[in-house]
C-alpha cells in the first residue's frame, strides 16, 4: 500500500470544476497552502469550498477567490477577506453562514458514517429558518445534516506512507474531521515519515481515512494577528 | 462617568471563581484575562482547540500553528491540551464550560442577544457565537450601554437578528452591573459617579433597582 503521490499537481489533478471541497484550517492557522497553490495553477472554476474561513486577500483561499474559482462558501467567519465582501456583494459569490461547531460537527459526522444530528446552536435564530426543530428533554434542537463533499484536503504535521496522520499544536483544528469527511482525502504534510516512525498511541487520523499524502515545501504559515509581549530592553 | 473598557474586564474578572473553565470572547472579554484575582485558577478555553491559553508570546517566539480564536499568536501553560474543533464544540455543547464572556450590539430583557449581524451591512459571520450561547451554563455580556447615538443596548426585545435566545445571565456595562432575570434587568451594582437616574434613563428593557444596590469600587 502506498498512498504517496509526487506533490500537489498530482494531488489535486483530478479535482474537476464545479467539485465540492473541504479545506482545513481556521484562519490562516494549518491551512493545505501547497494545494491551493496547486488548485490557482489549475485553474478550475465553481467550486464550493466547506471551510471555516475565506482565507485574506492574498492568502490562503483568497488566492482562489482572486481567480474567481469559487461559486460557493460555506464558512463560519469570513471577515478578512475585501476580494470575498465585493463579490459577495455583486452576487458573483454564494455563502452560507453555519454557526462554527456546527460546521465541525457536520464534517464529524461525515466521518462516522452518521447522516445527521441535533445541535442546538441556532434554534430561535435565522439559523433554523426551514429545519426541523425537534425536542429532547425539554429542549429544542435543530436537525442538521452530515456534509457530502468530493474532496477534503487537509495539512498535517507528521503523516507516514499509509496516510496517518499527526497535527501540531492549534494547526490542528478543523483537519482531522474534514480528513474523515473526505470521499477523497488528501493530505499535504510538512514531514513525511516511514511506517512505525510514528507511535501508534499519538496518531489523530488514521490513515484509513486518508487517500493521498504527499510532503509539502515553501510553508509560509503566515500570522494573522501577531501579538507579542515586549522583552525589556 | 461610566467604566472604562479595562474596567468593565475588571468587574467581570470578579465572577471566575476557582476551578472554572472560561472562554472569553473578542474585544473587551479578552481583557478578562488579566484580572483574574489572587488564588483563582481558571483555566481558558479557545473554541479553535485549545485549554490552558497562555498569554501572548515574548516578542521573536511566536509560532504560527498556536493561535487563539482571535488569530493572535499565544502560548500554552503547564497542563495544556489540544483538540480538534469537533471535541472543542463538543465539551461546549456539553456544558462543559463554566464561563463565556462575550460581547454583544444587543441585548433583551428576557436574555435574548444580538451579537453577529446588522442588516444591509457586510455580514462576517457567527464564528462561533451560536454554539457558545446556546450552551455555556453562564454567560455574561460586556458592553457599552448605549451605542454613539446614546440610544439603550438594553431593550425590551432585540432589533438584530438573534445570536441566541434567552441565554444571558449578567450584563457588565459602562454603567453598571444587571442580572438578568425573569423580571427583566436587575441593577445591583452601579458605576461609581453613575446615578441611579442615569441607569434608568438609558436602559430602554424592563428594570428594576436592587434593594441593596452598591457602588462598585476599584
Amino acid at each position: 500500500m502506498n498512498k504517496v503521490v509526487a506533490g500537489a499537481d498530482a494531488a489535486v489533478q483530478d479535482i474537476p470544476s464545479g467539485a465540492t471541497l473541504m479545506l482545513g484550517g481556521f484562519g490562516l492557522c494549518g491551512i493545505p497552502e501547497n494545494c491551493i497553490a496547486a488548485l490557482v495553477k489549475k485553474g478550475v472554476n465553481n467550486l464550493t469550498c466547506i471551510s471555516n474561513n475565506a482565507g485574506v486577500d492574498d492568502f490562503g483561499i483568497g488566492l482562489m477567490l482572486q481567480q474567481k474559482q469559487v461559486k460557493k462558501m460555506i464558512s463560519s467567519y469570513v471577515g478578512e477577506n475585501a476580494e470575498f465582501e465585493r463579490q459577495l456583494l455583486s452576487g458573483e459569490l454564494e455563502v452560507e453562514l453555519i454557526p462554527q461547531g456546527t460546521l465541525a460537527t457536520r464534517c464529524m459526522a461525515s466521518g462516522y458514517g452518521m447522516p445527521a444530528v441535533f445541535l442546538l446552536a441556532g434554534v430561535g435564530t435565522e439559523v433554523a429558518e426551514g429545519k426541523e426543530v425537534r425536542e429532547f428533554n425539554g429542549k429544542k434542537y435543530l436537525l442538521e445534516h452530515a456534509f457530502d463533499s468530493d474532496f477534503a484536503i487537509v495539512k498535517a504535521w507528521k503523516g507516514d506512507r499509509l496516510g496517518n496522520l499527526v497535527f501540531k499544536d492549534t494547526a490542528r483544528n478543523f483537519n482531522p474531521m474534514m480528513a474523515m469527511a473526505g470521499k477523497i482525502t488528501i493530505a499535504e504534510v510538512e514531514e513525511l515519515v516511514e511506517p512505525g516512525e510514528l507511535d501508534p498511541n499519538y496518531i489523530h487520523v488514521p490513515g484509513i481515512y486518508v487517500h493521498r499524502i504527499f510532503q509539502g515545501s515553501n510553508y509560509e504559515k503566515r500570522i494573522e494577528q501577531r501579538t507579542v509581549r515586549k522583552r525589556n530592553p | 462617568m461610566g467604566l472604562n473598557k479595562e474596567q468593565i474586564a475588571q468587574r467581570i474578572a470578579r465572577e471566575l471563581r476557582d476551578g472554572f473553565y472560561v472562554n472569553l470572547g473578542i474585544g473587551i472579554p479578552t481583557l478578562v484575562a488579566n484580572y483574574i484575582p489572587q488564588g483563582v485558577n481558571v483555566i481558558l478555553q479557545s473554541e479553535n482547540g485549545l485549554l490552558g491559553m497562555g498569554p501572548f508570546p515574548w516578542e521573536g517566539e511566536e509560532d504560527p500553528d498556536l493561535i487563539n480564536a482571535g488569530k493572535q499568536t499565544i502560548t500554552t501553560l503547564p497542563g495544556s491540551v489540544f483538540f480538534d474543533s469537533a471535541m472543542s464544540f463538543g465539551m461546549i455543547r456539553a456544558g462543559k464550560v463554566d464561563l463565556t464572556v462575550l460581547g454583544a450590539m444587543e441585548v433583551a430583557d428576557n436574555g435574548d442577544i444580538a451579537n453577529w449581524k446588522i442588516p444591509g451591512k457586510m455580514v462576517k459571520g457567527m464564528g462561533g457565537a451560536m454554539d457558545l450561547v446556546a450552551a455555556a451554563k453562564n454567560i455574561i455580556v460586556a458592553m457599552q450601554h448605549t451605542n454613539p447615538k446614546g440610544e439603550s443596548k438594553l431593550l425590551p426585545k432585540c432589533t438584530l437578528p438573534l445570536t441566541g435566545v434567552g441565554c444571558v445571565k449578567k450584563v457588565v456595562s459602562d454603567l453598571g452591573v444587571f442580572d438578568v432575570t425573569p423580571e427583566g434587568f436587575v441593577c445591583i451594582e452601579h458605576a461609581p459617579g453613575v446615578t441611579i437616574e442615569e441607569i434608568k434613563a438609558k436602559t430602554a428593557g424592563r428594570l428594576t433597582i436592587a434593594a441593596d444596590v452598591k457602588e462598585m469600587s476599584f
